[in-house]
């Protein structure tokens, strides 16, 4: 399947409150992601596309855009590098609908 | 906040609100803390909501719930790249009140369900995370909240915080979730005019429909994909065992998949001009039986999502997970009755109530469907484009008389699968259903 979907086009139509600075997610060691981690899954599962295979084997997160799944935790399982919480009280994402 | 409850609940999704409003109708006090900005601004559901199990918490919701359509038919559709088969039933029976099922929006039948906790006496703190238990010895005592001073205390803790199952797993009840026992689902809620919605799917007032499908949409994961019709709107849906995601070989992301979906040539004529207006994700726990954790300790119960408490066979899960919390809530205030405190031993009540409910019975029955799913995954790959396939060629008219035609399908489907393969799998799909 190789359709190219915009999901920063999907998300923008989301409401979050984004605690600027305090990511409630972050991956522990960088260096394991791009030396370890052959397959990175994480850059393709995660709903949100909020972790980035960038070109030199590295991979970056961005939480503004998580939708609180949890998936990226579960399916770190080999390395287990996600240090995964939930957002502070009242932040994060905001379901007008859900 | 250093005041002692009766009952802490932590989460304010159906299992929760099921548990403080149980309760606090029944007299206890009760704290209820959830992280989101309101209860319901963190949930997803597709979403149906199942009469039953909120009837036996709410008699008269239907008074003033704020329910969308009652489902009238029901569709299932095995899809292929072009096409579907299907089955649609539809029944008059379902549109005589009161009715069973109906599709609502979380958001807002959460907060409508937790002002109805709120009337029955429960103190509801929102935009509160819990961090973790608070200990004594091996005795749950009660929660760390992210706010100053945020310690509180009480007999003892509902966990009502859903599939990630955050404090349990911190708490070491049990361990992390396997990517094989959850589904990743993602959703979009699509507005259209109300007229076009029953001219669609020919319905009218409030009569709604629902549509599950398999096959081709999820790119030959073992998944499922699902169209409910709102009030005003459409959600559309598709979600996969969380494995299948990570180990899928073309890397398909949840937002392709979904997006393929709505450009399928049997759905995009019914969500056209549909305007989008959220994207969401969650997962499902979908392990089943087996999957369970431990649900009760010391000063503690695990209710709803938390506890694995999906049938995912049928879809059900707010009605599971309404049931385990008024369970849960029924237990400690029998617990308070007895005056006997709060360790594991009084709580036991909690798991033979449980087994007792179709929650444990409905559960057993599917036990070994989740592996058998997982092991075979031609149920979601090869079937549904040989029966395509079949239909297709029965139905076209071509000159190729019917014997010939059944010849052709029979060895069509010899040819994707021997045929002790088709046996095999007619005799454990039998199994794992009987
Ligand atoms: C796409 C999709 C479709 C579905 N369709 C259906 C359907 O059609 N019918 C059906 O019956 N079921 C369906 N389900 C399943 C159903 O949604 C769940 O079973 C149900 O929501 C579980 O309720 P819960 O109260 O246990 O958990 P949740 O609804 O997840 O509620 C958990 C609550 O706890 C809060 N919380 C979590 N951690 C903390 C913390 N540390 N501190 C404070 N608050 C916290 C969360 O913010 C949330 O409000 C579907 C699920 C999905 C994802
Ligand atoms: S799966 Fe884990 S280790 Fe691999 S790239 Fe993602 S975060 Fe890093
Ligand atoms: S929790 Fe879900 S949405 Fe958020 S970063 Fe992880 S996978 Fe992405």
């Amino acid at each position: 399947m190789s359709t190219v979907v915009n999901v920063e086009e999907k998300l923008f139509q989301n409401r979050y409150k984004v605690d600027h600075g305090r990511p409630h997610i972050k991956i522990r060691q960088p260096e394991l992601c791009r030396n370890e981690c052959k397959v990175q899954s994480c850059t393709y599962v995660c709903p949100a596309a909020c972790y980035k295979a960038e070109g030199n084997g590295a991979v970056t997160l961005i939480t503004d855009g998580c939708l609180e799944c949890g998936s990226c935790r579960i399916i770190c399982t080999e390395l287990s590098n996600v240090e995964w919480e939930y957002p502070r009280g009242g932040h994060g994402i905001l379901f007008k609908f859900g | 906040m250093s005041e002692k409850f009766d009952v802490i609940v932590v989460g304010a999704g159906p299992s929760g609100n099921a548990a403080a409003y149980t309760a606090a109708k029944a007299g206890l006090s009760v704290l209820q803390i959830e992280r989101g900005e309101y209860p319901g601004s963190k949930n997803v559901q597709g979403a149906i909501l199942y009469a039953n199990a909120l009837e036996q918490i709410i008699p008269d919701f239907r008074d003033d719930a704020p329910l969308e359509r009652h489902i009238i038919e029901q569709r299932m559709w095995v899809l292929d790249d072009e096409s579907f088969v299907g089955t649609h039933f539809r029944s008059d029976d379902y549109n005589k009140p009161p009715y069973n099922r109906y599709t609502i929006i979380r958001a807002q039948f959460d907060k409508w369900f937790s002002s109805k906790v709120k009337e029955a006496g429960a103190l509801v703190i929102c935009e509160t995370t819990v961090e973790c238990l608070l200990m004594d010895g091996d005795q749950v005592v009660g929660v760390r909240c992210d706010r100053q001073g945020g310690e509180v205390f009480a007999d003892v803790v509902i966990l009502a915080d859903g599939v990630n199952s955050t404090l349990a797993r911190k708490a070491g009840f049990h361990g992390e979730i396997q990517a094989g026992n959850v589904a990743l689902a993602v959703k979009e809620i699509l507005f259209m005019p109300q007229e076009t919605i029953e001219a669609r799917f020919n319905v009218k007032d409030e009569e709604g429909v629902v549509i599950e499908m398999f096959g081709k949409i999820t790119d030959g994961l073992m998944g499922t994909g699902f169209l409910y019709t709102n009030r005003d709107s459409i959600t559309l849906g598709v979600g996969c065992m969380l494995s299948d995601f990570k180990q899928n070989p073309n890397r398909t992301s949840p937002y392709a998949m979904l997006e393929k979906m709505k450009a399928h040539p049997s759905i995009a004529p019914m969500i056209a001009g549909g305007e989008m207006k959220e994207y969401c994700a969650h997962l499902i726990p979908e392990g089943g039986f087996h999957a369970v954790p431990k649900v009760f300790g010391n000063g503690w119960m695990i209710v709803g999502d938390s506890g694995g408490f999906v049938n995912a066979v049928h879809r059900e899960g707010s009605n599971l997970a309404m049931t385990t919390g008024r369970l849960a809530a029924e237990t400690a205030i029998a617990a308070k009755a007895a005056g006997k405190g709060f360790a594991a031993k009084q709580l036991a009540g909690y798991k033979s109530a449980l087994d007792e409910s179709f929650v444990m019975k409905d559960l057993h029955k599917y036990r070994d469907m989740p592996s058998v799913f997982h092991d075979n995954s031609q149920f979601f790959t090869t079937y549904p484009e040989l029966v395509n396939r079949a239909a297709r060629t029965m139905l076209t008219v071509d000159g190729i008389d019917k014997k010939t035609k059944e010849k052709e399908i029979f060895s069509s489907f010899r040819k994707s699968r021997s045929l002790a393969g088709l046996a095999g799998d007619a005799f454990k799909l039998w199994r794992a259903f009987r």
